[in-house]
């Protein structure tokens, strides 16, 4: 009967009548008994891998996780420098920029937060697919290459020579006398709509009028990562083979045709992942770029329409006991923001396999 | 039926080339125009004649940002940070990535995540000035050996190059790089005995070199053209002579294109010197700011090869 049940792991020696374990049960019952010990001693062994882990945790959990721990100062009060010495006070922080003092500012920062990227991916999203496009069409590898250099350098600028530049570029006149000093792009702007006065404002010019700061901000923003976002999009186009242009071209499709039936289909995973990955980024604006064009402090006339999130909490974090409103304000526009870009990941790795992180 | 085709493939070619032209044109002309003004005189440049070519050929402008000491020594502060802190990153980044890269690594997909979380959500403004000031602090009171727990105390530049310009996408960069190093050239290493760290520096390192070459110049550019937090520890602790570059170039802006401002600061008497007023001094941002762009212009042909490779590689699952 015993035999019969325990057949199958134990093995049954006829010429001494005993059982035995087999080899690779015995190993794995010491295995699982000593299973801290070889995790301990995995460790051990691997010691150097873990020391090089140590230096990049530290920096990590010192200046990306700590500051984290300061968002408890949203749910406290007090002037002390760090969130641990402060006093509880729960959702205070919460109901003032809903409802409370700061409720009208906060929203403003909000809704232009998303107009301004909303805008910018409406403008900023199907440029650098045209420039691929484009791209693709220019068969000389020399000319292409000298044309991709040129519209990848703006990347690598720094914020404060693009909104120096954009500045001095867009700024209305300098000298009231002779009216003269205004930006170069102020001047023809001028000239091409026959109003100088507006766009050549003194002091003001173009740049800091509200009206005008988003379009400026966008194109910009498009003049400065266009070229360099192109890059994903060509690689996709010249994947697609030379023999599929044949065949639609022995079919009779002129350009356009094989634009909507060979190229546009072979690129659509790519730009819906990169759409998906644009919508999940919708709500972090850079702010050091609003900053320089539009310092919350100064309060420039485009303020109202520059003020974004974290440009708002900057300023209302100034002084120590505004910090839990400015803290909170904060908090809630970058949860909603990783929810989008985690659902955007999401998305992507169902919709395709490649996906950001 | 031909003719038609060839047609419209002329007319979308003659567009694309067109409109190729001019963006490429528009994302130069700024740096143009900078060269430009820089290269103009005084005069031309307050009335607006300056377009397309200098006028008045004249290196004033240049000699009065080339001889002025304060320029000189941001300019060094911007080269010290670059230089150090790219180090820094580089070397936590690789030793970091070099690890994750390990499949026999415990709690692999716990560090990924430690890492990834970062690039989801952070803290935010306000929280990381109240950090940067506690370790600040705390930083100061180490290098001071207990002396002074005010960040007041310790140079800026050294907060700004240990705790600034983390990326966690240049880390995973070179993890993905170094996964793909095939495993028996690191077994054969580790027959002929190398340890950990011989195997990452023998075998490793010179195996990826073009992906290490990539990020080093994505954190060398991010921490050339670091400005806000810059900016905000170090007016925070009181320190103009810590400022990089960047920061310079956009106080004397702010403080000479902002009209309501009023007089220039002390800091900018050299400039109202130099230039008999401030509407001229347009001439000296402009020449600041090819100064500021040169180094970029230098490096920028070695990374153009490389980082269209970065780029198509950040879309690589986890």
């Amino acid at each position: 009967m015993f035999k019969l049940k325990c057949d199958d792991f134990l093995i049954y020696d006829e010429a001494t009548g005993t059982y035995s374990m087999p080899e690779e049960q015995k190993v794995r019952d010491e295995t699982e008994k000593n299973r801290w010990k070889t995790t301990g001693w995995t460790i051990l062994k691997d010691w150097r891998l873990y020391i090089m882990l140590v230096p990049m945790i530290f920096v990590y959990i010192c200046w990306k996780y700590l500051p984290m721990y300061e968002l408890t100062a949203a749910f406290k009060y007090g002037t002390q420098i760090t969130s641990a010495e402060r006093d509880w006070v729960g959702l205070a922080a919460f109901v003032n920029i809903f409802a409370g003092a700061n409720a009208e500012t906060f929203w403003r920062a909000f809704r232009n937060t998303f107009i301004i990227s909303f805008y910018g991916l409406l403008f900023g999203f199907p440029t650098p697919i045209i420039l691929a496009l484009f791209f693709n069409e220019v068969k000389s590898n020399v000319v292409r290459s000298i044309m991709q250099v040129c519209v990848y350098l703006p990347k690598f600028l720094s914020t404060v020579v693009v909104t120096s530049l954009t500045i001095v570029l867009f700024r209305g006149y300098t000298n009231t006398i002779d009216q003269s000093g205004a930006g170069v792009i102020s001047q023809l702007l001028g000239k091409i709509s026959g109003s100088e006065v507006l766009h050549t404002r003194i002091g003001t010019g173009l740049i800091y009028s509200s009206e005008y700061f988003r379009a400026i901000y966008i194109i910009t923003g498009i003049w400065e990562h266009a070229g360099y976002d192109s890059i994903v999009f060509f690689a996709a186009v010249i994947a697609v083979s030379p023999t599929s242009y044949e065949a639609a071209q022995i079919d009779g499709a002129g350009k356009m045709a094989q634009m909507r039936y060979v190229v546009i289909p072979s690129i659509l995973s790519t730009v819906i992942i990169m759409l998906i990955m644009k919508i999940g980024s919708l709500l972090s604006v850079g702010y050091e770029k609003i900053y320089l064009l539009s310092p919350t402090d100064s309060h420039y006339a485009n303020y109202n329409v520059a003020d974004v999130v974290s440009t708002w909490s900057n300023y209302l974090g100034k002084y120590e006991y505004d910090q839990g409103y400015a803290i909170a304000g904060e908090m809630v526009n970058n949860l909603i923001g990783m929810i989008l870009v985690i659902g955007a990941n999401t998305i992507a790795r169902k919709v395709s396999d490649v996906s950001l992180y | 039926m031909k003719r038609k085709m060839e047609k419209s493939e002329l007319i979308f070619k003659i567009i694309a080339y067109t409109l190729l032209i001019i963006f490429a044109a528009m994302c130069l002309y700024p740096l143009w125009y900078a060269l430009c003004c820089m290269f103009s005189s005084t005069e031309a440049l307050a009335k607006g004649d300056v377009y397309l070519w200098p006028v008045d050929f004249d290196v004033k402008n240049l000699v009065t940002v080339a001889t002025t000491n304060e320029f000189w020594v941001y300019y060094a502060n911007t080269l010290f940070v670059t230089f150090i802190g790219t180090i820094w990153s580089l070397v936590y980044s690789i030793l970091g990535a070099y690890a994750l890269s390990k499949k026999r690594l415990l709690g692999r997909h716990g560090w990924n995540f430690f890492l990834v979380f970062t690039m989801w959500f952070s803290a935010g403004v306000i929280p990381t000035f109240l950090n940067y000031k506690t370790t600040g602090n705390i930083m100061a009171s180490i290098f001071t050996f207990g002396a002074s727990s005010s960040m007041g105390s310790i140079d800026m530049k050294w907060l700004i190059v240990i705790a600034m310009g983390m990326n966690a996408t240049n880390i995973i960069l070179l993890r993905n790089s170094f996964e793909g190093v095939p495993s028996e050239i690191e077994e054969a290493a580790r027959i002929d005995g190398a340890t950990e760290l011989q195997v990452l520096t023998k075998v490793y390192i010179p195996m990826s070199k073009a992906t290490i070459a990539t990020v080093a110049l994505f954190f060398g550019i991010s921490r050339w053209n670091g400005y806000f937090w810059a900016y905000r520890m170090t007016a925070a602790a009181g320190q103009t002579y810590s400022w990089p570059v960047q920061v310079y170039i956009r106080d004397f802006i702010e403080n000479y294109t902002v009209l309501t401002k009023g007089e220039l600061g002390d800091q900018y008497a050299w400039a109202v010197d130099a230039m008999g007023g401030t509407n001229a001094t347009t001439a000296l941002v402009y020449s600041m700011v090819v100064f500021a762009i040169i180094p970029i212009l230098i490096i920028y042909p070695f990374i153009q090869k490389y980082f269209a490779k970065g780029v198509n590689m950040g879309g690589v699952k986890e």
